[in-house]
């Protein structure tokens, strides 16, 4: 192909761009993912159907209780955490010594019937949610048109990304958690609540779900599968990262959102498939992932 | 994991006297509906296109020749595999004599080979390929609702004429997609345009970012989509939200009326598009729409679900006429009647099996045009199945060919 080697360099930087804002969204449901993995060992397939609650919450105190997108920003992820924590000490903690399969299938069930339920509430069609005002319009760079939504969506997610990654790895609180998750008897004998730690910690990568929803309103439809269609991505994300490593996961997510958008410029029909093809390659090479510690 | 389920057992038991004169081969008429229940497509079928079934079995009367019509449904799931197999234990095991529906090209596919093999009719209401009454017609195919020639027809011709001459298109990569894309490049190169581009996204991407501006920097006049559901609404949103509806006009060439319902006024006012009914066009779609939205919670039907209706009424009215339920006499009664109803204006069942009937050019109000969440479509034109469909001559259908 003769348009293959001719590349318009301009084209080129618009989807490095476009590659990074996905990346940037992969990199926060990552984030969520590799948190309750890393810290909990807890394979949370519900993560998707959580996002795509956080969504519909969105939508929901829009249309129905006239909550703005600014306050949705803040109490989506509170409910949907809150609903994650609930989740917690009903379904997951009595299965919490068990092997891994059985949270794996239980939060997958969970997802399946979250998914179940919206799609017979609000239909299959999908449901579309204003842009901010605040945010409408963008700017014309050289090289493309930026909305500014979508810048919106890099720095913010950034930020998430980037504060909680300096919680759990820099700060006391982070510690305690790092050291619970790996030895909670001792430090049960310190009097620290570790049961408590848990909850809370499964509630936060909950909420980073629900948070990406409200996020993802604006500019994707909202509809019961967007969960199911990107939750697999992610997987394979976390799993290039190094299942468990906070980092990774976001470091991950960002170069997993460019190599897509590359492969929709130069060959669309494998932007779907490009990140599985990178997830085998890594595993063969490193099995732990990218970041992951060899065990 | 999803049964099957049967709707009108109910509807079976009413009629318990009744005169036999007719000749059914067992003693009823059994209609299949093969849906999505759950899936991507389940809003523009799904529950819908059952109820719409039932409520013409309900409208004749519940019998034909005295003899009870029932009604069962089942989902495919959107599994070709899935929908062959129902299919084939429904006529060989549960005296199923007729299927409507079986959405996606794709499980159509599959059944009306398995339906035409064993010389049953199968009533194609939703799926878009113009493949049953061409290349791989039956004569047992009826198809419908509309096709991808009569949406290129009625969408991307105006458009050629209108000096839109450049054309990119966002094409949903599969049989559906590709049949579409390839159908409305040769309306387009026929009419005098070209095409500048095209990109073959998966199904059920998520962003369509990187896409759009792709097909901004052709230079096109107008971005077609070729895609349908949360996809065409997603790469719509994306292209108003890159400022590209500015430049160029987006063309969404398949769009149901619940994806027009679930996409912002703002941007999708003013976009035209092509269908084979709107529920608001007159005295008689609004009577039966009303009829079909007391049944369904207020949803407005769509194409593919009045449709479904309107093939059920005209197979039964055939299975009346001709005094039995047998497939050659029941369609060869449905292809000698017009078709002419609620859905249906100047139709006629060809021998192709293209039910060809009016097609409507409509235009996506703007939200101040919009009267109620319900009131979504402008008609604009109305164009004649003639000039909609392929022409029979032109489908290659061999036996209808050698009929003539």
């Amino acid at each position: 192909m003769a348009t293959f080697f001719d590349i318009n360099l301009f084209a080129l930087f618009g989807q490095l761009l476009i590659g990074l804002i996905n990346g940037s969204f992969y990199a926060l449901l990552a984030l969520g993912l590799a948190i309750i993995f890393g810290l909990l060992k807890i394979i949370n397939f519900s993560q998707g159907a959580l996002y795509m609650l956080g969504a519909f919450a969105a939508w929901i105190g829009l249309n129905y209780l006239g909550i703005s997108y600014w306050w949705a920003l803040v109490l989506v992820p509170l409910a949907v955490g809150a609903f994650g924590i609930l989740m917690e000490r009903v379904l997951i903690r009595p299965i919490a010594n068990e092997d891994h399969l059985y949270s794996l299938l239980l939060t997958f069930g969970i997802a399946l019937i979250l998914q179940g339920l919206f799609s017979h509430g609000f239909g299959s069609s999908g449901l579309s949610y204003p842009m901010p005002e605040e945010l409408r319009g963008g700017t014309r760079l050289s090289f493309m048109y930026l909305p500014n939504y979508r810048a919106w969506i890099i720095v913010f997610s950034l930020l998430v990304c980037a504060s909680t990654w300096f919680m759990i790895e820099k700060t006391r609180l982070g510690a305690y958690l790092r050291a619970g998750t790996e030895n909670p008897q001792l430090m049960k004998a310190f009097g620290i609540n570790v049961p408590l730690l848990v909850t809370l910690t499964y509630g936060f990568g909950v909420g980073l779900a629900g948070l990406a929803g409200v996020l993802a309103a604006p500019v994707y439809t909202v509809s019961p599968d967007m969960g199911a269609n990107i939750l697999i991505v992610v997987f394979a994300i976390v799993v290039i990262g190094g299942m468990g490593s906070i980092g990774g996961a976001i470091l991950t997510g960002l170069a997993m959102g460019i190599v897509e958008g590359l492969t929709k410029y130069f060959y669309p029909e494998a932007s779907n498939t490009v990140i599985f093809l990178v997830m085998v390659l890594v595993l063969l090479v490193k099995p732990a992932g990218l970041f992951g510690k060899e065990a | 994991m999803k049964l099957m389920f049967k709707t009108a057992a109910a509807t079976a038991l009413i009629a318990a006297a009744g005169m036999a004169h007719g000749n059914l081969s067992d003693d009823k008429v059994k209609i299949g509906v093969l849906t999505d229940m759950g899936g991507v497509y389940s809003d523009i079928t799904g529950q819908g296109s059952v109820e719409a079934v039932q409520m013409a079995v309900d409208d004749f009367g519940g019998e034909v020749l005295g003899k009870p019509i029932e009604v069962v449904g089942a989902d495919t799931q959107l599994k070709p595999d899935i929908g062959s197999t129902i299919a084939r234990q429904w006529i060989e095991s549960e005296q199923v004599d007729v299927i409507n529906g079986a959405v996606a090209s794709s499980v159509t596919g599959a059944v009306t080979k398995l339906m035409s093999d064993a010389g049953k009719i199968t009533l194609i209401a939703a799926p878009a390929s113009h493949a049953f009454t061409t290349k791989g017609c039956s004569p047992y195919n009826a198809h419908w609702s509309y096709d991808v020639v009569s949406l290129a027809n009625g969408t991307v011709k105006p458009m050629v004429e209108a000096g839109k001459n450049r054309w990119f298109f966002i094409t949903a990569d599969y049989g559906f997609g590709h049949s579409l894309e390839s159908v409305a490049t040769g309306v387009i190169e026929a009419n005098g345009g070209e095409v500048v581009g095209a990109v073959r996204a998966p199904l059920a991407t998520t962003d369509f970012s990187s896409y759009i501006l792709q097909a901004q920097a052709s230079g096109a006049d107008v971005i077609a989509l070729a895609n349908t559901g949360s996809d065409m609404v997603n790469a719509l949103k994306t292209a108003a939200e890159f400022g590209v509806t500015e430049m160029a006009e987006v063309a969404g060439l398949l769009v149901f009326t619940p994806n027009a319902q679930a996409l912002d006024p703002a941007i999708a006012g003013g976009m035209k598009l092509t269908t084979g009914f709107y529920w608001d066009m007159d005295d008689q779609t609004r009577e039966w729409s009303k009829r079909y939205m007391a049944r369904m919670d207020g949803t407005i039907p769509s194409m593919a679900q009045a449709g479904a209706y309107s093939s059920t009424m005209h197979y039964l009215k055939a299975v009346e006429a001709a005094g039995t339920d047998e497939s050659d006499a029941v369609m060869a009664k449905m292809k000698e009647t017009p078709v002419e109803d609620f859905f249906s204006r100047n139709g006629y069942l060809r021998m192709d099996g293209r039910m060809v009937h009016d097609m409507l050019q409509v235009r996506i109000k703007t939200a101040a045009e919009r009267s109620n969440p319900n009131d979504i479509f402008e008609i604009e034109k109305v164009i004649k199945g003639e000039d909609a469909f392929l022409k029979l001559e032109d489908g290659g259908c061999e036996f209808a060919l050698n009929h003539q």
